[in-house]
């Protein structure tokens, strides 16, 4: 719509302008003032209508004031300047050529049913809003209770079924509300633990900050803990429970209540000490085992100044031969039996016994005096041990072997102790048994054991400690040298020179026998080579060789065998192999074959030891042996004059039985030179022995034989 | 202690509501005496409290005009609040019929509000969730019901910001929002800030103590800080400004200065 410029369009426009400019800063509206003018338009036309129609029309003026809040001008301000306006400018803009005076009535008429409108309104719309918002408030608290109903009844089943248990306290400590598997746990009634007070479940086994964490926890320090806890059921047995307890806060985040859930964790806490105790016992004695005797024996070698500690080690004298001769149903109650009388001896704090394996013991004390307690323990152990111990209606004597090592705490390790006390145990045994001794450092730094030499071994034959040394085989008839026998010897960088009984059985044991004995047997080889070379046309001497029994299974006997011989250029006849006469014990043609195949060959096989075995003497036929070596216990009879009558016979017989078979008699041992010629006249045909020559290097053997020779 | 999301907060009308106090400011009668108490509080530090809050009407009214000039018919309005004359369904279907809208508030009161305003609307609906849990809203079915996540979304974030403190992180809800959204898409927002106000810092910060005091509390954020919202998005001139100065229709003679108080703008996802 256009208007004419100062038309009456164009008028009522600068009215609207006029309004709208007046009172936009007061309106509500997010209108521009352009669109509120464009709104203002028609209200400005219907009053411009009103004021002069004929008759006033209050509703018009109402209407105009309710259209004012329907703009948004719900500010009273709006209406105050609205009403400003009309009175100033509505006459003056829209009132045309009218008769002033009545215009400015109407206008004022106008302006009374504005105010009148625009108050109706504006109290509508107030209550219609208010009316709304209630409502609206109303449905979201329906809305919220109905969500809040709902995750209380699946809060409240995961409360009931829940199998941890859950109990709510408020900060004084009051249980407000338990669920049914705490009840459970406690085994109990809502009577056990309502009303009572969670300072008042105290149990001796807490945990000293346990109850620092819960103070802190309602002085609202803390959120949260986390502990072991035990508690007493009504029937007075341990409940054990994984607990954590939680601070729940009001919305402001002041603490309100402490949540607890806990786990019962006493079924599994007996199994754990049920395998823990499983763990550290021996099954067959109930007593303390290797595990946790270590860990007492480090925590008594760990303990401050002043501590002092002391360990008996026992080990049962002649155990074995009972186990084998009685079983082991019956060596084992033999061990219930010393284990139980062992207990008894150490009863007083700080001591223990415990069963390290097989019928080794140990007993400890701990404490700052253990220098005469560790005595008194050896004592009681010894005296523990001398009524015999009754077992299928037979008496067995026990005897036993103590080492003893007593000494202030932080100085040496557990595995130093006892290995102390196992090299002064194996002193007393040597000493004859049934008896205790003391640790002594010297002799611990003497002592070989055997684990320290299994382990050397295998190095030692790639390095090269072991020799050979040679012992004379004397003819007995001229008195000339034959042969000698071979004997290793062991030169331990630490130990010095050992003798084959300390190592052979060894050696037998981890199977390096077989290395070992080849290596014996290429080295006499070669060196018979040697003296059979320098001999020139002389007899050549003879090698003995001995054969552990090992050896004998080992498939490449015979092949190792000829191919030394061969390597070193000596005839097989040189060559005496040497088997000790308990090998062959029961021997059957398999282990024979070997043996028989290098007597084919021409090698000699030589009984060792001959007389200590229980061989069957009609069993001699079928051995493949040539030479019989006599023990030395038959010739120890001989060594005073007159000879002892009985070995005489012995030997007579032994020598005429085995020259009936066609075997040479060698003897062992001989000393004197009454023994030699005793031995001469029984018809023994040769010998060896200090008499002759201690086992010595080789090139002493070639010198004895070349004086032998010119001699 | 996060709250499970099953358990909805309880509804508390004697605690005031920044929606009905933002009613009250634009001279709405849906508000309790609660609600008017700490808007009169607030005014007394910033007097031209109404007067911000009806320059950010009329700032989203402009905003949503221009979306749908620019072809976008859908619109996410997260912190609707209580509906009021000229909200987003009217200025959009008003323009375009069958443009899609979505509310979204956490208070519901605001929310139970809406509903009962929308009903019969096919076209526009009410989520009740929260800002600072961009996936709750996402996956709402409104939000599935209504929106075309392949076509650009007009995202609308006005005088809502500033009520998630940087502890919840409303830079990475914003980003987990506009990720969801379609290229094209627009992101509408307004922020408080001291830059602008007509009153030294102080003073303004009596009105911020009380929205601290009603545990809403208002962060206010710089004009660099409030531009880290709209990384990675080509701004729609002429780029954060003062409200009334985003492609004002009217000069500026008629503004209050007041409305100059903190920072508009609107991007684009490329």
């Amino acid at each position: 719509m256009t208007a004419e410029p100062d038309g009456p369009e164009d008028r009522l426009r600068r009215f609207a302008t006029i309004w709208s400019r007046a009172v936009f800063p007061v309106t509500s509206t997010s209108l521009t003032r352009s669109e509120l003018e464009e709104q203002l338009l028609p209200l400005a036309r219907r009053l411009r209508e009103a004021l002069l129609a004929r008759a006033l029309d209050a509703d018009t003026g109402r209407a105009v004031g309710a259209a004012l809040v329907d703009a948004h001008c719900t500010d009273p301000e709006a209406l105050s300047r609205s009403l400003d306006c009309v009175d100033a400018y509505l006459v003056l803009y829209c009132g045309e050529d009218g008769p002033r005076e009545d215009l400015r009535a109407r206008a004022s008429r106008l302006q009374h049913a504005m105010a009148a409108g625009y108050a109706q309104a504006l109290r509508e719309r107030t209550l219609a809003e208010q009316e709304a918002i209630a409502q609206a408030a109303l449905r979201a608290q329906g809305v919220v209770a109905q969500a809040l109903h709902a995750s209380e009844a699946r809060f409240r089943a995961v409360f009931e079924g829940a199998a941890i248990g859950i109990g709510i306290a408020d900060l004084e400590g009051n249980v407000l509300q338990v669920n049914g598997a705490l009840l459970r746990m406690f085994g109990g009634s809502e009577q056990t633990l309502r009303g009572r007070r969670v300072q008042d479940l105290t149990h001796p086994e807490d945990a000293p900050q346990t109850w620092k964490l819960y103070d802190e926890l309602v002085r609202g320090e803390r959120e949260h803990y986390h502990t072991e806890k035990a508690f007493s059921r009504p029937d007075g047995t341990v409940l054990w429970t994984n607990l954590t307890v939680s601070l729940l806060r009001d919305a402001d985040g002041a603490p309100q209540y402490s949540l607890a859930l806990m786990e019962d964790t006493t079924e599994r806490r007996l199994l754990n000490l049920r395998l823990r105790y499983e763990a550290t016992h021996d099954a067959l004695t109930g007593l303390p085992n290797r595990t946790l005797f270590f860990e007492r024996l480090e925590k008594a070698l760990g303990a401050g100044a002043g501590q002092r500690f002391g360990l008996c080690y026992l080990d049962l004298d002649g155990f074995k031969t009972i186990n084998d001769s009685l079983g082991h149903a019956a060596g084992d109650r033999l061990l219930v039996e010393v284990a139980d009388r062992l207990q008894s001896c150490a009863t007083a704090p700080g001591e223990m016994v415990a069963r390290l394996g097989g019928d080794e013991f140990v007993a400890l004390t701990t404490g700052p005096d253990t220098r005469r307690e560790v005595d008194e323990l050896a004592g009681r152990i010894m005296n523990a041990l001398i009524a015999p111990v009754r077992i299928d209606g037979r008496e067995l004597t026990v005897r036993g072997s103590i080492g003893i090592v007593e000494g202030p705490a932080g100085e040496r390790s557990a595995a130093e102790v006892l290995r102390s006390a196992d090299i002064t145990m194996y002193r007393a045994k040597s000493a004859g048994g049934n008896r205790f001794e003391l640790a002594d450092p010297e002799a611990d730094a003497r002592a070989i054991t055997r684990h320290g030499l299994t382990t050397a071994l295998p190095a030692a034959l790639d390095r090269g400690e072991f020799f050979i040394e040679y012992q004379p085989l004397v003819h007995l008839g001229d008195g000339s040298v034959r042969g000698a026998e071979a004997l290793v010897r062991w030169l331990h960088p630490q130990h010095g020179v050992l003798g084959p009984d300390r190592f052979i059985p060894l050696a037998e044991h981890t199977g390096l026998i077989v290395p070992l004995g080849r290596w014996v047997l290429e080295e006499s080889v070669r060196q018979a080579g040697e003296w059979r070379e320098r001999a020139g046309d002389t007899d050549p001497l003879r090698i003995n060789v001995n054969l552990s029994p090992c050896q004998l299974t080992h498939p490449g006997l015979v092949q190792d065998t000829v191919d030394i011989l061969e390597r070193a250029g000596v005839a097989p006849e040189a060559l005496c192999l040497e088997v000790t006469e308990s090998a062959l014990i029961g021997a059957d043609d398999d282990l024979l074959k070997p043996l028989r195949r290098l007597a084919e060959m021409g090698v000699d096989i030589a009984l060792d030891d001959f007389g200590t075995g229980y061989s069957n003497l009609a069993n001699l036929r079928r051995l493949p042996v040539s030479v019989l070596k006599l023990d030395r216990s038959f010739t120890q009879g001989m060594q005073q004059f007159p000879a002892d009558p009985v070995d005489l016979k012995i030997v007579e017989g032994i020598v005429s039985l085995a020259h009936s078979l066609d075997l040479a008699v060698t003897v062992e041992g001989v000393e004197t030179g009454a023994q030699a010629e005793q031995l001469r006249i029984l018809g023994c045909d040769t010998a060896q022995g200090w008499y002759y020559a201690r086992p010595g290097p080789p090139d002493r053997l070639h010198e004895l034989a070349l004086v032998d020779a010119t001699g | 202690m996060e709250r499970p999301a099953w358990a909805p907060r309880s509804i508390d009308i004697s605690v005031p509501s920044v929606s009905r106090i933002y009613d009250h400011y634009l001279g709405g009668s849906h508000n309790f005496e609660v609600d008017r108490e700490a808007a009169r509080k607030a005014m007394e530090f910033m007097p031209g409290l109404p007067k911000i809050s009806q320059a950010n009407r009329a700032f989203m009214r402009r905003a949503v005009r221009y979306a749908v000039g620019e072809g976008v018919d859908q619109f996410l309005d997260i912190g609707s609040g209580i509906p009021t004359f000229g909200n987003v369904h009217e200025v959009a279907q008003a323009m375009s019929p069958g443009a899609r809208v979505v509310y979204v508030d956490h208070d519901p009161v605001a929310v139970a509000h809406s509903e009962a305003v929308l009903a019969g609307n096919d076209d526009a609906d009410v989520v009740a969730a929260d800002l600072r849990k961009p996936r709750e809203i996402l996956s709402s079915p409104q939000v599935s019901r209504l929106l075309d996540l392949d076509r650009p979304v007009a995202l609308l974030l006005v005088a809502v910001l500033h009520f998630v403190e940087d502890a919840d992180d409303p830079f990475a809800a914003v980003a987990e929002l506009t990720a969801a959204l379609a290229p094209g898409s627009l992101l509408v927002l307004t922020h408080a800030s001291y830059e602008g106000i007509p009153l030294p810092p102080e003073r303004a910060g009596g009105a911020v103590d009380v929205y601290k005091d009603i545990r809403n509390p208002l962060t206010m954020r710089s004009r660099d800080e409030i531009a880290r919202f709209f990384e990675g998005y080509d701004m729609v001139e002429p780029g954060l400004v003062p409200m009334p100065h985003w492609r004002p229709d009217t000069g500026p003679e008629d503004e209050d200065p007041w409305a100059l108080s903190g920072f508009a703008g609107v991007g684009r996802t490329a």
